[in-house]
């Protein structure tokens, strides 16, 4: 499947682009897998997903389109520039694994990232709702970010064993990434928690606001049950030990008990929302609905 | 109403928490727009900037550590998350050095001809200043 460097995207763009043309001054793009890749593939016919791999990429892929949109918000808002930027990059990454798990689950009947993005209706939607719900305060967004980058980390460490060889190749991408993510907000959690009385009592609130959304993440269907017994991917009920034990560790740290709230009755997966996720949209797809097939 | 007019949601919780901050903050003349930046502020207390980090960077093919600028950041581990966040987003590097800016002693501009105008003229100190001895090798 070598034609060109792009055929075998499980590996990503091979070869020449790698290290062996590097100098101390260049800089290189590096040679992972990009969402382009999966689309030129698809588009190929060298890779398609099967109906349910494609229904689970538009779970994991609406997660992380949603979750960019949400965060791409604190742009000129966050405390400091600097956490500007760093939620700007984790924002970016979510959208490039938004970008490649849509593109991948568009393979089963030809639609694009860009339809399914943008020409979507609420309910088609397949996010958890954890991901929709609102920035808040900054204690609110990281307590957020902390729970979705442990569930994130652990669903894509295990996806990099999938019997589809494109969904292992996201997320080894998206796993080094994701742990980053998981760095980052357990830095917070644990300076939010430890700081003033003010900070403390903002990260405790936050865990409240936010933890009734964690159950639904692990909640096992019919379609889980067939993808975990084609090996193609986890049951997300047996991501919950670890999850609870990594959270668990940062929770201890920083001196903070799991909030004891009542979990949300979800229903994300199957297209039913919150209240939140029809205003995301009407501002994440009016210029694509209002100037159809428009670009610049 | 929130910026895009969504439905913010702890909206109560931050306004009455934003409240608390104005009030132990009520005296600070200075304090005109910046409710907004003290809502998500950690400690809320005004003219509480981040210090400064001079960054250093080895790219992957560097034998040291180059300066590349400058950042904000409440201690050590997050200026290296921000550097990290800053300065390397486009595979520049395979290490990072940070050091509290407070912390670099630097020459002073002014005395620059004292300080580095006096090598000049002195060619002995350069190696083609002086003449090869017969029957030296490999010079």
């Amino acid at each position: 499947m070598h034609d060109g460097g792009h055929g075998d995207i499980s590996v990503g763009v091979s070869g020449a682009a790698g290290d062996s043309g590097a100098s101390a001054t260049r800089i290189t793009p590096g040679n992972a897998l990009r969402p382009e890749d999966i689309a030129l593939a698809v588009s190929r016919g060298a890779a398609k997903p099967s109906e349910d791999v494609a229904e689970f990429a538009l779970r994991l892929g609406d997660d992380a389109l949603i979750l960019a949109q949400r965060l791409g918000h604190w742009i000129s808002r966050a405390p400091e520039l600097e956490e500007d930027v760093a939620l700007g990059n984790i924002a970016l990454d979510e959208l490039g694994h938004a970008r490649s798990l849509l593109s991948y689950a568009g393979g089963l009947d030809g639609r694009s990232e860009d339809d399914l993005a943008y020409l979507r209706r609420e309910h088609e939607f397949r996010s958890a709702a954890l991901f929709e719900q609102p920035n808040g305060d900054f204690a609110v967004t990281i307590a957020r970010q902390f729970v979705v980058s442990y569930y994130q980390f652990e669903l894509y460490r295990r996806l990099t064993s999938s019997t589809d060889s494109t969904l292992a190749g996201i997320a080894a991408k998206a796993v080094k990434e994701v742990d980053y993510h998981r760095d980052h907000s357990a830095q917070w959690v644990l300076r939010l928690a430890l700081g003033t009385d003010e900070s403390r009592r903002r990260m405790i609130h936050a865990f409240k606001v936010i933890w009734p959304y964690v159950d639904e993440l692990f909640r096992d269907d019919e379609l889980t049950g067939r993808l975990s017994e084609a090996g193609a991917a986890p049951q997300p009920s047996s991501l919950r030990e670890d999850f609870d034990r990594l959270t668990g560790e940062v929770l201890a740290e920083a001196e903070l008990e799991v909030p004891n709230v009542q979990p949300t009755p979800g229903g994300g997966r199957r297209g039913l929302h919150s209240e939140h996720l029809g205003y995301i949209l009407a501002e994440m797809q009016v210029l694509a609905r209002e100037y159809p097939g428009a670009s610049w | 109403m929130t910026p895009h007019g969504n439905p913010e949601f702890p909206a109560s919780t931050a306004d009455s928490g934003s409240r608390s901050i104005d009030k132990a903050e009520d005296q600070s003349a200075d304090r005109t727009n910046a409710a907004a930046a003290a809502e998500i502020r950690p400690t809320g207390v005004t003219g509480n900037v981040w210090p400064i980090w001079e960054v250093f960077v080895r790219s992957s093919r560097g034998l040291s550590h180059v300066h590349a600028g400058s950042l904000h950041a409440p201690d050590a581990a997050m200026a290296l998350r921000n550097a990290r966040d800053l300065y390397t987003r486009r595979n520049e590097g395979v290490s990072i050095w940070v050091v509290p800016a407070e912390a670099i002693a630097s020459s002073d501009p002014d005395s620059k001809g004292s300080f580095f105008e006096s090598p000049q003229g002195k060619d002995y100190r350069h190696a083609t200043y002086y003449t090869k001895s017969e029957g030296v090798k490999h010079l």
